[in-house]
């Protein structure tokens, strides 16, 4: 039987950070992970990544898979795909299916990253055709290029929810409403807005009934829900829809944890039942430890951290570290882990209704919460508001405390700055001179910095924005500009179509709007799609 | 349908065009993408129909999970079309239970 | 723990509910209402509602319903969901053919390792 320092199992983000770190201690490391490709869910996050510049921010999702992928090889840790691992057995023994038929070896230490699976939601009609969990609508579109409906309905407000629902209209899809039982919009506002301003409306509080059609979904119907989570009678909500995506949050995948013995824990807070672990993601089972969402539901750059912790406790466990080298090591991921795990989305405030306020004491916006954009007159409140006259200034939109820092990273002159708390509202600086060169408004990972200029011509303002629609639009084109909940306000042209490498994919359009409307236009929609 | 084009991605990773059966149809699909999203492309989406209730049912979870998507296909039942990869001349049917439909159903 | 393992544990009358008809474990086509009925019938256990119905015993192992079956057994038991277990995964974890799963004979040279002694 071979043998090996280390076998990971699940090559996604979580699995190969621990690959490459045990790997480029030394160990001999080999991968097995089920799929055709490696990279987990990353290949299907084709948005840019919250953090700061050591967590990958405002890289995509799908860029720090393909990066992971060459690291592990560099470092030579093995990654064999379409390798089913069966079970692990006592002694750590691990059957691992390839081609259709079974290998077994031995590890001295075992990192488990199997992830995690979306929960369902049961309804009448949930079992037609057409009704599928938001990562299978992702899968199809953003891995296979196969359009996963026509009209979609969105159950569910979490971050899944939010950034699924904007890749689907990306590819097209019209996203009917987002609809979420909670009195809260559970993911990040800024994801929120980017919806809402295209004109997605957003049912709060508010459960599906049931799904209608013979062989495939034809209808929605939902309804609001009263404080006890019932339906209310009168309040039935119709939607014909050929799609309906389930975002209603994910659960650890512990089977196969199971199967190697360790010892299991129920805590909603990290998603529900999972392995229980040290903070280096040992198990009750010595020599197999876990990682990523397996034992937390988080961001995937928190996986990669925790992936990187398990990867660094196996080097030491297998001897290629000493102690102290491991400690300085462990630090230094701990630390990193502890920034992403700051602010109102981290898992202990997730969801907490008594948090009103940012940390900065500012009040949050109830309409962010509950409409998923923020009122005009709300935006001043916050530091990212600048207001000056002559040449463009950042407005920054930013209004939760979220992990996240590129603006102040990418800012040439330093208008804007998050500080060392990157879960810091950004403040914008009006005092220092904006070249208006766009950077901003094409790394802010969740679109909310727009550059204004409130004197572009007499009577008239600019407004730069980030665009990641087809078609692109060019300059001169004529169309509608939209405010924050995708409401129609004015006329509006484009001045400006900025496509630089440096923004990443991420087009900065400016558009012209009457001056009046400077603080309310943050949509443009072309005046009608190009003749096809 | 497929996705003509893309803001964002520049292209899908697709194998050459190929042919296959469906349910006694020729139909396209590329070369190495899971069977269920070839389907889907042809606007096929009902894989199976359940044992006890005679359900249709298609794609849930595309990643392996849920089985929901198996077919037939050459002949072995069960298997999980959003898995498998796609390969030229594959004869793939709709699962009736745990069974192709008998010629004497018909 | 123990009052809910007592087979005598009275949860009064069954009350059928609107949505009893729901479809729980796609796999198995079980209802609400029978996982529902099954527990009044004295299945207090995650383990014993799925050895009497097969919840979770289908293809996908529980992977769609169990966490949904939990909720119910929870929320007819009336105690917090974290006290119903989970089934036990056992190998495989996925669907394996039978004749591959006895055959373990298989060493491929490309994998490397180094020989256990």
């Amino acid at each position: 039987m071979k043998r090996y320092d280390l076998v990971v199992i699940g090559a996604g983000p979580s699995g190969l950070s621990a690959a490459i770190e045990a790997a480029s201690h030394g160990l001999n490391t080999i991968v097995f992970d089920e799929n055709a490709r490696p990279g987990g869910q990353l290949f299907k996050q084709i948005h840019k990544f919250f953090g700061s510049k050591e967590h990958k921010a405002k890289i995509r999702g799908i860029d720090i898979g393909a990066k992971l992928v060459a690291e592990a090889e560099e470092v030579g840790a093995k990654v064999v795909q379409n390798a089913t691992v069966m079970g692990i057995f006592p002694h750590k023994d691990i059957s691992v299916m390839i081609d259709g038929e079974v290998y077994t070896c031995k590890a001295d230490n075992i990192i488990v990253a199997t992830g995690a699976s979306e929960n369902t939601l049961a309804f009448p009609g949930w079992t037609l055709p057409g009704v599928m969990g938001a990562g299978s609508a992702q899968t199809q579109m953003n891995l296979y290029g196969v359009m996963p409906g026509q009209r979609i309905l969105m159950m569910g407000s979490g971050n899944v929810g939010l950034v699924v629902g904007m890749q689907l209209k990306q590819v097209g899809c019209e996203l009917v409403a987002v609809v979420e039982a909670a009195p809260r919009i559970g993911g990040y506002g800024v994801h929120a807005a980017k919806l809402a301003r295209t004109g997605v409306p957003f049912y709060l509080k508010h459960t599906i009934l049931r799904a209608e059609g013979e062989d495939h979904v034809r209808k929605a119907v939902i309804a609001e829900v009263g404080d006890d989570w019932k339906p209310i009678p009168g309040t039935e909500k119709e939607f014909d829809v050929d799609t309906i995506c389930l975002a209603v949050g994910l659960s650890p995948m512990y089977q196969l944890a199971m199967t190697a013995g360790c010892k299991l824990v129920d805590e909603p807070i990290n998603g529900g039942v999972h392995p229980e672990v040290d903070e280096y993601g040992a198990t009750s089972v010595p020599g197999v430890f876990c990682t990523g969402d397996l034992i937390c539901i988080e961001e995937a750059s928190s996986a990669m951290v925790k992936g990187r912790i398990a990867g660094a406790a196996a080097a030491r466990r297998a001897g290629y570290l000493t102690e102290e080298e491991h400690a300085a090591i462990h630090k230094k991921y701990k630390d990193s882990l502890d920034q992403l795990r700051q602010g109102m989305f981290s898992g202990k405030n997730k969801g907490n209704p008594n948090i009103k306020t940012t940390a900065e004491g500012i009040p949050l916006s109830d309409s962010l919460l509950t409409h998923g954009y923020l009122k005009e007159e709300e935006v001043r409140n916050f530091p990212g508001y600048s207001h000056q006259a002559g040449g463009f200034h950042p407005v920054v939109e930013c209004t939760q405390n979220i992990p996240c820092n590129p603006c102040q990273d990418v800012c040439p002159k330093h208008c804007i700055t998050v500080g060392d708390q990157i879960t810091a509202l950004p403040t914008v600086h009006p005092e220092i001179e904006c070249i208006n060169c766009g950077m901003c408004v094409s790394s802010c990972p969740g679109q909310a910095i727009f550059l204004i200029n409130e004197d572009f011509e007499p009577g008239y303002s600019a407004i730069a924005l980030a665009y990641e629609f087809l078609p692109r639009p060019e300059k001169g084109d004529k169309g509608t500009a939209l405010d924050r909940s995708g409401q129609p306000v004015c006329d509006a042209e484009v001045v400006d179509v900025r496509a630089a490498k440096a923004f990443d994919r991420t087009v900065v359009l400016t558009m012209k709007v009457p001056a009046e409307m400077v603080n309310k236009a943050r949509f443009f929609v072309p005046k009608e799609a190009k003749a096809e | 349908m497929r996705v003509s084009e893309h803001p964002i991605l520049s292209d899908f990773k697709k194998g050459r065009l190929v042919t296959f059966e469906y349910d006694g149809t020729t139909l396209e699909g590329y070369e190495g993408e899971p069977i269920a999203m070839a389907l889907k492309a042809n606007g096929i989406e009902i894989h199976r129909y359940t044992t006890k209730l005679h359900k249709p049912r298609g794609i849930f979870c595309s990643i392996g999970r849920c089985t929901d998507c198996v077919m037939v296909v050459d002949g072995v039942p069960n298997v999980r079309t959003c898995m498998t990869a796609l390969k030229e001349g594959m004869k793939v049917q709709t699962q009736y239970g745990v069974s192709a439909k008998k010629e004497d159903d018909e | 723990m123990s009052s809910i393992c007592d087979e005598t544990y009275h949860l009064g009358e069954f009350e059928p509910r609107p949505d009893d008809d729901t479809i729980i474990c796609r796999c198995e086509e079980i209802t609400r209402g029978e996982i529902r009925r099954a527990i009044h019938d004295g299945m207090y256990t995650i383990n014993e509602v799925k050895r009497f119905l097969r919840v979770g015993m289908g293809l996908c192992q529980g992977q769609s319903c169990i966490k949904i079956v939990r909720g119910i057994i929870a929320e007819e038991l009336g105690i917090p969901m974290s006290e119903v277990n989970v089934i036990t995964a056992r190998s495989p974890v996925r669907p394996v053919p039978m004749g591959v799963y006895g055959n373990d004979t298989f060493d491929p040279k490309f994998l490397g390792g180094d020989e256990d002694e």
